[in-house]
């Protein structure tokens, strides 16, 4: 079974859908314990970091989710669930992230229209089952402001352009996320939730 | 590199597709949801409902169509149409929408554009702008245009590139350019109206009204600096399918997406 954490950060609903569609089980969850019992975590959201890392303190889902990753199971965060899980964030303030990656979340640099909204190109870095049968160079749908900078090379899946080149998919061994939004980036999106229910 | 994007325009009517000619509607062509995979199989890059009905069951039939649609179509859609409370926003985006659009009610109560940014976020809420082109007192401008509503029946007297301003200072997220000279005409869109407000505001500009084809869009994603075009007729009656458009533009050196398939089993 699927967890995908309802922390008060946007409509999960679509994300729920496209799991459905590729064949998986997915449920809305917002109690610690049921990410404790959870087989795959899920992490969307979209809004401000801040408010995100405070919903999650409050509803105490902090250590349910470090718990599911450092015991191994498949964590997929998307879009500001990707971001939290950098060590900090500069949106709006200083903020301390979830701290599974090192890093840091970046607003773009001027000269860009904010925020990115659309598809964009992905440029694979490395092998992982995350990506089985998504082409190199697959376009997927993203909305944000605010990217990651990885410390680490190896951290970094995915690489997209908008004025520099960003990571678009960062993770290791089973927990990774992903920039975009995989629930509407039609069949590549699929795809990744696919292999994310079935591989990862 | 950031993909412009090719976006039809179903309009709705009790949760059945509709498609008018300067917003007067005229022939029922089925299901939205038929239509809506249709494009998406053609490679669409979203989807805008734009929704007409006007009966006390218009935020039930809305609710429907968007969950409907969420359900079967994993590309991002627009519901638009009669946007007018905090209430009609959040069954768009909880129903599974991306953007709710919202053009006459901010005019009369600009607040539903901030108080919509700051409950779903900016990237949620559209202001979708209908504006006319108007003989200009001030001779140091060459032409200006002014914001129209209730589907352009009322003048307001605003400057269009001024409100435009000012939905993005409120919070919203994109703006849609519907011109209401080229509306309808087929003649193309209003590419220096397109081009004024994209140089004026940071937030992506949808340029809609005037749609005949190809070439129209190559125009407004270039010269008039559009993130997006949005067409509704061209589509619908098949004059041209939008991989046409997106073979026309990438030809033309127009980032766009190709549509491509994934054994998905």
């Amino acid at each position: 079974m699927i967890a995908i954490v309802n922390y008060g950060m946007g409509n999960l609903r679509s994300v729920q859908k496209a799991f459905e569609h590729v064949g998986a089980k997915a449920v809305i969850v917002d109690k610690p314990e049921d990410i404790d019992t959870a087989e795959r975590v899920v992490l969307p959201g979209v809004g401000a970091f801040g408010d995100a890392m405070s919903n999650l303190k409050t509803a105490g889902l902090i250590a349910p989710i470090v718990r599911a990753i450092s015991e191994g199971r498949p964590f997929l965060g998307i879009c500001l669930g990707l971001q939290l899980m950098f060590a900090e964030s500069e949106e709006m303030g200083q903020h301390r992230g979830l701290d599974i990656l090192p890093g840091k979340v970046k607003r773009f640099p001027e000269g860009q229209r904010v925020p990115q909204i659309g598809w964009n190109e992905v440029r694979i870095q490395r092998e992982t089952v995350l990506l089985d049968g998504v082409p190199d160079g697959s376009y997927f749908y993203f909305v944000h402001s605010f990217f990651v900078a990885s410390e680490r090379d190896e951290d970094v899946v995915g690489v997209t352009d908008y004025g520099i080149d960003y990571a678009s998919i960062a993770g290791n061994d089973r927990a990774f996320g992903v920039q975009f939004h995989p629930e509407k980036s039609q069949d590549a999106g699929l795809k990744i939730l696919k292999n994310f229910a079935e591989k990862v | 590199m950031l993909a412009r994007r090719i976006i039809p325009c179903l309009d709705v009517k009790n949760g059945r597709n509709v498609r008018g000619v300067r917003f007067s509607a005229d022939k029922d062509a089925g299901d939205p949801i038929a239509l809506a995979r249709r494009y998406d199989a053609e490679g669409a890059d979203e989807l805008v409902f734009y929704d007409i009905t006007a009966s006390a069951e218009k935020r039930d039939i809305v609710g429907k169509l968007v969950r409907r649609v969420s359900e079967e179509v994993f590309i991002p859609f627009t519901v638009g149409g009669g946007v007018r409370t905090y209430q009609d926003i959040r069954i768009i985006i909880e129903g599974g929408a991306e953007k709710a659009s919202i053009n006459s009610a901010a005019v009369h109560t600009p607040e539903i554009i901030t108080q919509g940014a700051e409950s779903f976020g900016s990237q949620a809420i559209v202001g979708s702008i209908d504006a006319i082109r108007r003989p200009n007192s001030n001779q140091s401008e060459d032409v200006r245009w002014e914001v129209v509503i209730n589907g352009g029946r009322t003048y307001t007297g605003r400057d269009a590139l001024e409100w435009a301003e000012e939905l993005v200072d409120r919070g919203a997220g994109e703006l849609v350019l519907n011109s209401i000279d080229a509306d309808g005409t087929k003649d193309g869109y209003d590419i220096e109206l397109n081009r004024r407000v994209a140089e004026r505001v940071d937030v992506p500009i949808v340029a809609s009204g005037g749609a005949g084809g190809p070439e129209d869009m190559y125009a407004v994603l270039s010269k008039g600096k559009a993130s997006a075009a949005l067409a509704a007729s061209i589509f619908h009656y098949n004059q041209y399918s939008i991989a046409e458009v997106k073979t026309y533009l990438a030809e033309r050196g127009v980032p766009v997406r190709p549509r491509i398939e994934i054994d998905l089993t």
